[in-house]
């Protein structure tokens, strides 16, 4: 792997992130709304006013009040949440896990049932599972999420109360934070009754959140294993007598798994963006409503602190994505 | 292929007709609404509050004894308003950014693709939350937020094909020849990039829909009384529990029009653009 290309990339990485912090800082003062007003009401004097501006740094110029930002956040400080006032990174940390345990569950189910979905379609083209499974991938991509996940939540939570509506555990339950992700934490600590709630609890907001990556996966794999399965290596594996499975995982699958990786990490700036809508539904308390909360209520640092850690995931997304495609296929040059 | 050719291919085509059909019916409940709804969209009635479907109300009705199905029809012209508006406000500065990009090469090349890069960093949804909130959550500002979303992959696809047409021969003949740029640009590259355009704008329709819809459900769209479906949606997730109907026929309505976009962006594709057809 050249070092120069991955520098370069991280370079452009850094670049785009000043770029965004700059967009997002000028644009959150743009927004109609005092912060200071919000916080103080509708009936707080102008000399309280006055003291919380400048203690919020509002009434400074706005190069400076940027050049100030910047270099905290050079040091890793995001500032203060004026809703809670406590550290926007620490906040963020502990919804940014949350988000992250349900981005990763729902990648699980959409790469598990996209990628068969896709395997098995293109080994029986024009066949009645084929039609059946790419109409339904179809309405996979063309699907409100927030009206599944409402749909989901009265089928089986109101209807016949079988998962629960909300939440990441049952009120009053906890488990020791190791890693954050609770599922993970419950296996450290052994406490199986905590995995099986939390895993109950993960199911229908993962399952909202999986069902346009889930298609998109499936139609992907389905046109990509359709290019490979009529190359001649295809047709030498079958004549040397291998067994169809092996042709098809070993032989055909491996091949058709580089645009299936590209889209899986595109797939990964889908959820992002899905989970403000999924975590909302499911009162999932993750970076998503985080974020909508927060810019309802003019939290400035808080706001500007979960675009910054978005827009990071996605740009290092994209580049471990474009790391994995070079990996996966050397003959792509990439300085080209 | 001539118009006739592709008209007659696109009709054959099982995707094409289908989602033609679909958007077809929609655009005719749109245009028709005022004579199509049983009731007044907007006219509370208190005394007929969350009733669930009958023969009255065959979609039930609201919280505040609205006739669902009459709001779901109003909703109709709102969505496709949506979905034709925003598609315009990307397809333009996209368009025209990708031509730039991708004729003029060098520093106005880097300079517009850095800047669609920055938006591209983004999930889509964030933004458009965060742009209608700069600009004041309304109906208006929705369409201008997804429009703004959705302007960098109008300007790679546009720039992708000028980059391959500046290498024609044609292209390069015209220039030969004393063409100028703009001459160049509108009259012989221009035309060649539209059917890209056209897919691309088709499935951008449902997307743009979607994305609406659901500024609308965190309440940054449509306010209130307005019957866009996503703002519908939003009302019936406070009664998902007693009247899940509240909910289920506008988010039904949402997924069979950008189902109709999909489907015939699909055929289109298909039809217009062999190389990238989905086998």
């Amino acid at each position: 792997m050249p070092l120069g290309y991955i520098a370069k990339r991280l370079l452009q990485l850094v670049a785009i992130l000043f770029g965004v912090s700059v967009v997002v800082f000028l644009m959150l003062r743009m927004i109609p709304g005092d912060p200071a007003q919000l916080l103080l009401g509708e009936f707080a004097n102008p000399e309280e006013l006055a003291r919380l501006r400048t203690q919020l740094g509002l009434d400074r110029s706005l190069p400076l009040q940027y050049g100030i930002y910047l270099q905290n956040l050079l040091q890793g400080d995001l500032g203060n949440s004026i809703r809670t006032n406590t550290p926007v990174a620490v906040e963020i940390w502990g919804r940014l896990l949350a988000t992250l345990e349900l981005s990763l569950a729902a990648m699980f189910i959409s790469t598990v049932v996209g990628v068969s979905a896709g395997v098995v379609s293109a080994v029986r083209p024009h066949s009645a599972w084929d039609y059946g499974a790419m109409f339904m991938a179809l309405v996979g991509v063309s699907m409100p999420i927030f009206w599944l996940g409402l749909m989901l939540i009265y089928l089986f939570a109101v209807k016949y109360p079988v998962l629960p509506m909300m939440g990441r555990l049952p009120m009053g339950l906890e488990v020791p934070a190791v890693t954050g992700l609770v599922m993970v934490d419950a296996l450290i600590a052994g406490r199986f009754g905590v995995l099986w709630e939390a895993s109950r609890h993960l199911l229908l907001p993962a399952l909202t959140l999986a069902t346009i990556p889930m298609a998109v996966v499936a139609r992907i794999t389905r046109s990509a294993m359709l290019e490979v399965l009529s190359k001649d290596y295809v047709r030498t594996a079958r004549a040397k007598g291998l067994s169809e499975a092996v042709v098809i995982l070993r032989h055909a699958l491996r091949n058709a798994f580089l645009p299936v990786v590209t889209v899986l990490g595109l797939n990964l700036g889908l959820l992002l963006g899905g989970a403000v809508l999924t975590e909302t539904i499911f009162s999932w308390p993750g970076l998503g409503r985080y974020v909508v909360d927060s810019l309802m209520g003019r939290d400035y640092a808080a706001v500007q602190g979960c675009i910054l850690v978005f827009a990071a995931m996605m740009a290092a997304i994209n580049l471990v994505v474009d790391l994995i495609y070079v990996l996966l296929d050397p003959r792509i040059r990439v300085n080209e | 292929m001539s118009r006739w050719e592709a008209l007659h291919d696109l009709m054959s085509n099982w995707s094409a007709a289908a989602g033609m059909a679909i958007i077809a019916a929609i655009l005719v409940v749109a245009l028709a609404g005022p004579l199509l709804t049983p009731h007044d969209p907007l006219m509370p009635a208190p005394l007929q509050r969350l009733q669930g479907p009958s023969s009255a109300h065959p979609f039930g009705t609201d919280s505040l004894g609205r006739d669902i199905l009459s709001r779901v029809i109003g909703g109709a012209r709102i969505s496709i308003l949506i979905g034709v508006i925003s598609v315009t406000i990307s397809l333009l500065p996209g368009t025209l950014l990708g031509l730039l990009a991708g004729y003029f090469g060098r520093w106005i090349d880097s300079l517009i693709m850095r800047c669609m890069d920055m938006l591209l960093a983004f999930p889509a949804i964030l933004l458009a939350i965060f742009i209608t909130a700069v600009l004041e959550p309304n109906l208006t500002n929705t369409m201008i937020a997804v429009g703004i979303v959705y302007i960098p992959h109008y300007a790679r696809i546009v720039r992708a094909s000028v980059l391959s047409l500046k290498q024609q021969l044609f292209v390069q003949a015209v220039g030969h020849l004393g063409g100028g740029h703009v001459r160049i640009l509108l009259r012989h590259v221009l035309p060649n990039c539209i059917p890209p355009i056209i897919v691309y704008a088709t499935l951008g329709m449902g997307t743009a829909v979607l994305q609406a819809a659901a500024l609308g459900f965190l309440g940054l769209g449509a306010q209130p009384p307005s019957p866009e479906w996503g703002a519908m949606l939003s009302e019936g997730r406070q009664y998902i529990q007693i009247a899940p109907h509240v909910a289920a026929f506008p988010g039904a309505a949402i997924l069979l029009l950008v189902l109709g976009f999909n489907l015939f962006g699909d055929g289109l594709r298909d039809v217009l653009d062999p190389s990238l057809r989905s086998q």
